[in-house]
């Protein structure tokens, strides 16, 4: 068990290596209870959220929709990354435990549209992996869960079930009261879903090319150079960050985050020294990738770099190759070795 | 609660060691030393005829969690590596004290495994660990 921003969780239940392989071949799930629901209401909710959010929240029209999307501070830095979903009325965002103050201080500060913030005390269950949706199905009497789009969620007030994840496979994760949690989780349990603790979330979430806050994204780093262009909605509106984020787009960007795979022995961890042609670079977030059987990693290099490079560990220089993320999507190794 | 033979020598590092009948010396980590680890995808062995200090590094093990050093229990050449190590590092955490082992060495003074602890000193070790 591990103190987790104030939460204390378990790093793995058992062997995190078979909780990883039981989520890429089968269905495990993850108590990720610690994240921070914050439900957004009030006439002007999706301006509030337009402004706050550097992707586009106006498109999200029907109920259900989700995106993912970044805060970011007046420097374009990342407050918090987030997972924004339409209600009925109003939004839910849920953003991570470790940025919970911050980010409800962020939005009280900026709330000029006079909204109406209310964090929730809510659990929330991960259940990830090719098995997962059936075996959901199954256990909690739903039915046509296959047919709801990725990044959308069925929202029936008290539980809300939306096809997202942290994992790279297919799975559901469900907001419900803490009390129906513990039932869910034991009968989720008996069906044959393997508990899944930090390690394994942190390793699949690397293998599925996901950034995580605080190592590979932060408040004094451009989401430009953190791999997260794609989450960035250009067209004609003002949302906070943008300005220098025009500006740094202007000026030429110089580093770009990528992925890194080293075949040989050792492990890529977070704060080695990258060495390319181009100039240095620094692992963000590396581990051994249980899928691939080597160590992946996230890094932020000189944006020109590519093919082969070296990473220093323990004063020796071992070579690695430069590759996109994700790494495994499905199972299956996604990305192509540089000739 | 972690096994911890009564036949081994242990450092406060977490490596045991074992005389053997032809008076060479096996090293290898601690159940308790796998167990905090975690799954172990990497060992980093000495070299075969290197000599190591007692209490200096020897090798350095990786797990999915960190990679900490291995420290030589004993002063001595290294006069054989687990091999198999290379291609099932899983062997340390099946097997810790069995073909979990790391290296054996051929020890400059055998008086050296007295400065060792006992496996009842270990557990205070162990126990200390824990808190």
């Amino acid at each position: 068990m591990v103190d987790f921003a104030g939460w204390e969780m378990p790093l793995h239940y058992g062997s995190q290596i078979e909780e990883h392989h039981s989520v890429r071949n089968e269905a495990g799930m993850f108590d990720v209870s610690h994240m921070t629901v914050i439900d957004i209401a009030g006439e002007r909710a999706g301006q509030f959220l337009c402004r706050l959010v550097a992707n586009n929240v106006g498109k999200l029209v029907e109920t259900g929709k989700a995106l993912y999307g970044l805060l970011l501070n007046d420097a374009g830095g990342v407050v918090d990354d987030l997972i924004v979903y339409r209600r009925e009325k109003g939004y839910r965002c849920v953003v991570n435990a470790g940025s919970r103050e911050k980010v409800l201080v962020w939005f009280a500060e900026h709330n000029d549209e006079g909204v109406e913030l209310e964090e929730r005390d809510l659990a929330m269950v991960a259940v990830q992996g090719p098995r997962a949706l059936s075996i959901y199905e199954q256990v909690s009497g739903l039915t046509g869960l296959a047919e709801l789009a990725p990044f959308s969620a069925r929202d029936m007030q008290e539980t809300m079930v939306a096809r997202t994840g942290y994992t790279g496979e297919d799975g559901v994760e469900i907001i419900l009261p803490g009390e129906e949690a513990r039932s869910l989780w034991h009968d989720l349990a008996a069906a044959g879903v393997a508990p899944a603790g930090l390690a394994a979330r942190d390793t699949l979430r690397l293998e599925a090319g996901l950034n995580l806050y605080g190592q590979d994204m932060d408040d004094a780093t451009s989401p430009l150079v953190s791999n997260l262009g794609w989450t960035i909605d250009w067209e004609p509106r003002e949302f906070i960050g943008r300005k220098v984020l025009e500006t740094a787009r202007e000026s030429g960007i110089d580093e770009k985050l990528t992925g890194l795979i080293m075949e040989g022995k050792g492990i890529l961890r977070h704060g080695q020294l990258v060495i390319t042609e181009k100039g240095n670079g620094v692992v963000t977030s590396g581990l051994f990738s249980p899928t691939l059987g080597y160590s992946i990693a996230l890094a932020r290099i000189p944006r020109t770099a590519k093919g082969a490079c070296e990473v220093e560990i323990r004063n020796k220089r071992q070579p690695v190759k430069i590759v996109r993320p994700p790494f495994v999507r499905h199972g299956q190794r996604v990305f192509k070795t540089p000739s | 609660m972690s096994e911890i033979p009564a036949e081994l020598k242990y450092a406060s590092s977490h490596e045991w060691a074992r005389l053997e009948e032809d008076g060479t010396v096996t090293v290898g980590i601690s159940d308790h030393a796998q167990e905090a680890l975690g799954d172990v995808v990497y060992v980093e062995q000495p070299e075969l005829g290197q000599t190591v200090d007692a209490q200096a590094e020897a090798g350095v093990v990786e797990s999915v969690k960190a990679a900490s050093d291995i420290y030589a229990p004993i002063s001595g050449t290294v006069i054989s590596v687990n091999e198999a190590l290379e291609d099932a590092p899983e062997m340390v955490n099946q097997d810790p004290y069995g073909d979990g082992w790391f290296f054996r060495i051929e020890a400059d003074n055998l008086g050296e495994l007295e400065d060792l602890l006992d496996s009842e000193g270990y557990a205070e070790v162990v126990a200390a660990d824990q808190h």
